[in-house]
């Protein structure tokens, strides 16, 4: 019989906060062949359809790009909240409302066009996202209210309201039906970036500056200072009067306003109406993408790609050699987990220690312990 | 009197997977641990049990396969969050996404198989009485087991010396250990517990509410069962209570669809997780019942010191 015993270290391991990300990259991989090995796949086939293929040639590069827009631009948001240790982990919901919001434009003024009108959208998806993230923010500064629980709940309300509205009131009265806005004019679409080399869009350029931004807002300014402090040591911060509250309703509003600025995005760049289902879950696969760029925007950045090429590989596993495209989903989670898990490491020095060595000093006093207080 | 009957049953069905999953994680949550990874436990035991009556026939085994499939799944949550160390919210938040993206591609050849569901209990004599007869004694056998589990854990957290020691552990597992106490091996075997209820809970939805295979068919539930949690103040009898509750809003929104109201099926459908948000709120107003109840260590890791 073995077991784990962790051994703090004097000071954080340099090495491994570099590292672990990719041992926990190697892990899933190795996790991975394992599962296609029991699903009946050759590994070393499954793997090329799955990490290989879907990005061999420029076009799909540009797929790579529409799907590892969303996740960067949520992420780095996130990664702010979970540095200030702010559970905010309803992105999800908070992409959908900055899709519906900006959509207004688009969907209720057709006839109004120019050069405006896209400005304008992002804006108003920007203020959507923040918005419906200000409802946890507000109910947890004012009453104490878990943020974890009130996020999460309002993905599920922000679902519903957006199938209500492209079922009812918002439907294409030409659409034959289908649950589904008219599609946007086109001074309501973003712009693609190299129209002859493939589809992507405005987005990805977005979140690569949201992503200058913010880290330059983490390392470079005081309220990156102010959210690490209360993030780390929540009474340092009340010393040194920086609030609490103050810094919920920041982090929630800027990983909101981002969250926003993804669903216009999809919205007006990938997909060019609304539709029931917006999003494949970028809102949750964006908390993964945060911890696998260790709350760094820039390491985000190629966390996102990383991510978004899980959910190609899915699709094209699934094409392919029909396995369901939830093999995504699994290896997001698996990655998460080895994330976590190597991030262990950083910290402490993992023993392996057999139950029937020799006890160490301390446990046997421990277990002294109850012996002397009978004695006396 | 009939209408009224049914109702009351729809209810306590729908009752009873929010109860199960939440009891589960009250015991979990006052060792000390915040598994939010309840919402995968379940679809994992939704999957399992649905998937081991479909491959042997019999429900009673898909419901051992239930409780086992949640109670292996949390092994992980387990061995991340204790003998590793790491996050506790991170790590739940994993747990969920990758319970949803398994069940799912375990699923797939379960979608639209019929499935079969656990029998009624039936007592000649008794479940023909009239009104209170299926009340009491017609009901599922996992309805049975979800009131017997909360009058356990009742007893066994308020009653006995190792509820105690729990408790204690949940509240302060520095001075836990320096007594002596095993904390982690106290804590793997409650978030196991805690696993093996989600996973029940799973079964009951496969098996009972919807005998059959649907993606995400646990719907934020788990969500809902941390909430009660919180809500019930970790008590088990409020958790009940809090069930219940949350049950005739499930029903009652379901009802209200099926008349034919004038509003929406959306803007009904999100009622429950509406007064899921409007609970928390009024509960956690009251700062004093919530600061006195809430397990004090709960959510930090332990690594023990020698």
């Amino acid at each position: 019989m073995m077991r784990l015993e962790l051994v703090k270290r004097p000071q954080r391991s340099m090495l491994f906060s570099a590292l672990s990300p990719f041992i926990a990259f190697a892990l899933t991989i190795i996790a991975g062949a394992v599962m296609f090995a029991l699903l009946g796949v050759n590994p070393l086939t499954a793997f090329n359809i799955y990490f290989i293929e879907p990005i061999s040639q420029i076009w799909q590069l540009h797929e790579l790009a529409i799907k590892a827009a969303p996740l960067i631009l949520i992420a780095v948001g996130l990664s702010v909240c979970y540095k200030a240790n702010i559970w905010n982990i309803g992105a999800e919901g908070q992409f959908i409302l900055g899709g519906i919001v900006g959509s207004m434009l688009p969907v209720l003024f057709p006839q109004f066009e120019g050069p405006l009108v896209l400005p304008l959208m992002l804006l108003l998806g920007m203020v959507g996202g923040a918005a419906y993230a200000a409802i946890p923010a507000l109910l947890k500064t004012r009453f104490g209210t878990n943020e974890i629980l009130t996020s999460l709940m309002l993905v599920y309300v922000a679902q519903l309201f957006l199938d209500w509205l492209v079922r009812g009131p918002w439907r294409d009265p030409q659409g034959h039906g289908f649950p589904q806005t008219i599609q946007f004019n086109d001074s309501a679409v973003l712009p693609e970036l190299m129209p002859d080399a493939g589809r992507a869009n405005w987005g990805f350029v977005f979140a690569l500056v949201a992503a200058v931004l913010v880290w330059i807002l983490m390392s470079r300014m005081l309220k990156g200072f102010e959210v690490r402090v209360l993030g780390s040591s929540p009474r340092a911060g009340r010393f040194a009067g920086f609030g609490l509250n103050r810094m919920v309703f920041f982090a929630f509003l800027l990983s909101g306003a981002l969250a926003g600025l993804a669903g216009i995005s999809e919205v007006s760049g990938a997909i060019g109406q609304l539709q029931p289902v917006i999003s494949p879950g970028y809102g949750f696969t964006a908390i993964i993408v945060a911890f696998l760029g260790r709350l760094n925007p820039l390491g985000i950045v190629a966390a996102g790609l990383v991510l978004a090429l899980t959910y190609l590989g899915g699709e094209a596993v699934q094409s392919a050699l029909g396995i369901s495209d939830k093999v995504a989903r699994v290896f997001q989670g698996m990655l998460l987990f080895f994330v976590l898990g190597c991030d262990t490491l950083i910290h402490y020095r993992i023993r392996l220690v057999g139950l029937a060595l020799t006890k160490p000093e301390g446990v046997a006093k421990l277990e002294a312990a109850p012996k002397l207080k009978e004695a006396r | 009197m009939d209408i009224t009957v049914n109702i009351l049953l729809t209810i306590a069905t729908a009752a009873t997977p929010l109860l199960i999953a939440a009891i589960g994680e009250l015991v979990v949550e006052r060792s000390g641990v915040l598994n939010l990874g309840v919402e995968g436990m379940m679809i994992m035991g939704a999957v399992g049990g649905f998937g081991a009556t479909y491959l042997t026939g019999s429900p009673w085994i898909g419901l051992l396969a239930a409780i086992a499939m949640g109670a292996m799944f949390s092994l992980l949550f387990a061995v991340m969050t204790l003998s590793l160390a790491t996050n506790q919210v991170a790590t739940g938040l994993s747990l969920t996404l990758l319970g949803l993206g398994l069940s799912g591609m375990m699923g797939t050849s379960f979608v639209g198989q019929p499935g079969e569901r656990l029998p009624n209990l039936d007592i000649p004599g008794l479940t023909e009485i009239p009104v209170v007869g299926r009340l009491l004694f017609g009901q599922d056998p996992i309805f049975y087991i979800s009131i017997a589990l909360t009058a356990a854990v009742m007893w066994f957290l308020f009653k006995t010396r190792t509820g105690l020691t729990l408790r204690s552990i949940g509240d302060s597992h520095t001075s836990a250990h320096a007594l002596g106490i095993k904390v982690i091996r106290y804590r793997y075997l409650a978030v196991i517990f805690g696993g093996a209820c989600a996973g029940l809970a799973g079964g009951h939805l496969s098996l009972v509410y919807t005998p059959q295979w649907v993606e995400n068919m646990s719907a934020g539930r788990g969500w809902i069962a941390l909430a009660l949690v919180v809500f019930a103040s970790w008590r088990p009898w409020r958790v009940l209570a809090g069930a219940y509750i949350f049950g005739a809003v499930w029903i009652g929104q379901l009802h209200a669809q099926a008349f034919g109201i004038p509003v929406p099926s959306q803007f009904l459908s999100s009622l429950p997780y509406l007064a899921t948000v409007v609970v928390l709120v009024l509960i956690s107003r009251n700062k004093r019942l919530t600061m006195m109840n809430t397990p004090a260590s709960l959510g930090q890791p332990f690594v023990p010191d020698r």
